[in-house]
């Protein structure tokens, strides 16, 4: 389903200058993001730009320093744990390993979330385990252990679980890490499938770019816990195949996006005080009595 | 202040506040799994920690009766083989079924059995619930709008409290034998004969349930410990095995711990 273009709709999720600290160090800075109904959104960074720590915040299970996270119209941080068990049960989350429960079997564990939320008996509750399983291809895989299946097998199981209460919203976190091309392209497929055939909006973490521009409607890049662009896949398209503009943001973006050995990201890592640094050692140096001899 | 005692009162004053945090936040963990524990049993019957509190029934008791049994009847055949020869001048040595009766069951019945259960299921508990942390389960669990304390923690600490309780009558029982086949082989007939008689006289019944109670008791520690340190493991393998030596070694200090107040309340209240 293509975003809405008129954005007349009210956002599925909004992000409203989140900041987030961990022992002082902020890891979020006033981070703005919305997402609007059937989009799929895709947010990229380097490692460690915070964009994990961003989707916790968005899933509940992290709260903000400052600035709020607003799901299906509710503000996270006011809810009760009640108000917000029913928030979590219209969304589903595919975790980076799968996080599949390895004490049951695949089906039990596609299984779980309709048993715990619902009322249905246990043939209805298999007839749908084995319909969410043949959506993503592990029917036959029914009754193996979390542990004799493939990491591509788990992602996609935990996808089936994810799936298992029919959420209005399914995150994924790094959806692709970790798998080999043609598990990843599969994933990728079974995600655009998901997105046109049912509508769901989806966000979605990564740093994968090929997976990245596959899937996408929208796109957000997040540097150092700032959201330092958000727009149309067209618009990261064209900056990531034109000729470097000399704005350093775009740069910046431009470099990441085409996975570039040399550019402004680059550049950052090697300005740190490396001199300094070490000047700084050599200073509270003092000769041993071994080097003396 | 000099440096080094600004450091000393630092690393003082860092310890005890990291202690009080540290039981701070295992009694708010008993006290939301006691209130998972009333809710789930008796607001919201779920099927589901029902089948897992019998899984686990099974897994920290039915697996270690052998173990207890074991480690029992030998501290049995300690006891008495230790306590045969002072009695002896004194003319006692029929007394051991009597020592034995009380040490068994008031102290040792349940101690024992809480440090084998410990080690046991305490440690599996937290390398579990460690590795469940680490592959991101409980963080599914929680998006899955699941209570991981109603999940996890209560079937463990009802099935911990339950086991320890049962398996602590095996134990009383087994260092009653201990005690019977040392005085048997190695004794003899002022020892063996009568011995059964002798330790139904002595004990009382508040032998036997102040002893049950200590391991109900302890079967909390034990099982909140090993949940807590469970639940708070870090950084991957590291943490998990961090986390199951520090359940073992904090069981075992709150086990000794809380024997020794029990002790003295029993004593004061003449139990």
């Amino acid at each position: 389903m293509a975003p809405s273009d008129d954005k007349q709709t009210p956002p599925v999720i909004e992000v409203v200058n989140l900041v987030k600290h961990f022992g002082g160090r902020a890891v979020l800075e006033g981070v703005n993001l919305a997402i609007y109904p059937g989009e799929t959104m895709v947010v990229m960074g380097g490692s460690g730009c915070g964009k994990s720590t961003l989707l916790r915040h968005m899933i509940g299970s992290m709260w903000p320093d400052e600035g709020q996270v607003v799901l299906f119209g509710k503000n996270l941080s006011t809810l009760e744990e009640n108000e917000l068990d029913a928030v979590r049960r219209r969304f589903g989350i595919l975790f980076q390993s799968g996080a599949l429960f390895n004490s049951m079997t695949v089906g039990e564990n596609v299984a779980l979330p309709l048993r715990e939320h619902t009322d249905l008996d246990e043939r209805t509750i298999r007839i749908i385990t084995l319909i969410k399983l043949e959506l993503v291809g592990l029917r036959r895989a029914e009754n193996l252990m979390p542990s004799e299946i493939s990491g591509g097998m788990k992602k996609r199981a935990g996808l089936a679980r994810a799936l298992a209460l029919d959420p209005e919203v399914l995150f994924y976190d790094e959806p692709s890490a970790g798998l080999d091309p043609v598990t990843s392209a599969e994933i990728d497929q079974l995600m655009m499938d998901l997105s046109d055939k049912i509508g769901v909006t989806s966000v979605v973490v990564t740093h994968e770019m090929d997976s990245a521009f596959c899937i996408a409607d929208r796109m957000a890049v997040l540097d150092h816990g700032r959201m330092i662009s958000v727009g149309p896949r067209e618009q990261f398209e064209a900056l990531r195949d034109g000729e470097p503009t000399g704005d350093e943001t775009n740069d910046l973006i431009r470099q990441f996006l085409r996975g570039d050995s040399e550019g402004p990201l680059s550049e950052r890592r090697q300005q740190d005080d490396y001199e300094q640094n070490l000047l700084e050692v050599a200073e509270g140096y003092r000769p041993t009595s071994f080097s003396r001899e | 202040m000099n440096g080094s005692a600004q450091k000393l009162t630092a690393a003082v004053g860092g310890a005890v506040l990291g202690c009080f945090r540290y039981l701070g936040g295992m009694t708010l963990l008993l006290g939301q799994t006691f209130r998972a524990g009333w809710e789930s049993t008796f607001v919201r019957r779920s099927r589901f920690a029902r089948q897992s509190l019998a899984e686990q029934m099974v897994r920290v008791g039915v697996r270690s009766i052998p173990i207890v049994m074991l480690v029992q009847g030998f501290i049995g055949v300690i006891l008495a083989l230790q306590i045969a020869p002072p009695l002896e001048p004194w003319g006692q040595v029929g007394s051991i079924a009597n020592i034995i009766g009380v040490a068994g069951f008031r102290m040792l019945g349940p101690i024992i059995t809480g440090i084998v259960i410990s080690g046991f299921a305490g440690a599996s508990i937290a390398a579990e619930l460690g590795t469940m942390v680490v592959s991101e389960e409980i963080e599914a669990m929680e998006a899955m709008a699941m209570n991981p304390v109603r999940f996890l923690l209560v079937p463990r600490v009802i099935a911990t409290v339950l086991m320890m309780v049962l398996l602590t009558i095996v134990a009383d029982l087994m260092i009653g034998i201990g005690g019977w086949v040392a005085s048997y082989l190695a004794i003899g007939p002022e020892a063996h004969v009568g011995y059964w008689e002798r330790m139904q006289r002595q004990v009382q019944y508040r032998d036997f349930f102040t002893g049950l109670l200590q391991a109900g008791v302890f079967g909390v520690l034990i099982s909140i410990i090993a949940c807590f340190e469970g639940l708070k493991v870090k950084g991957g393998a590291g943490g998990v095995g961090l986390a199951t030596t520090m359940t073992v070694v904090y069981s075992i200090v709150a086990i000794i711990l809380a024997s020794c107040i029990f002790t003295i309340v029993f004593y004061r209240l003449g139990w």
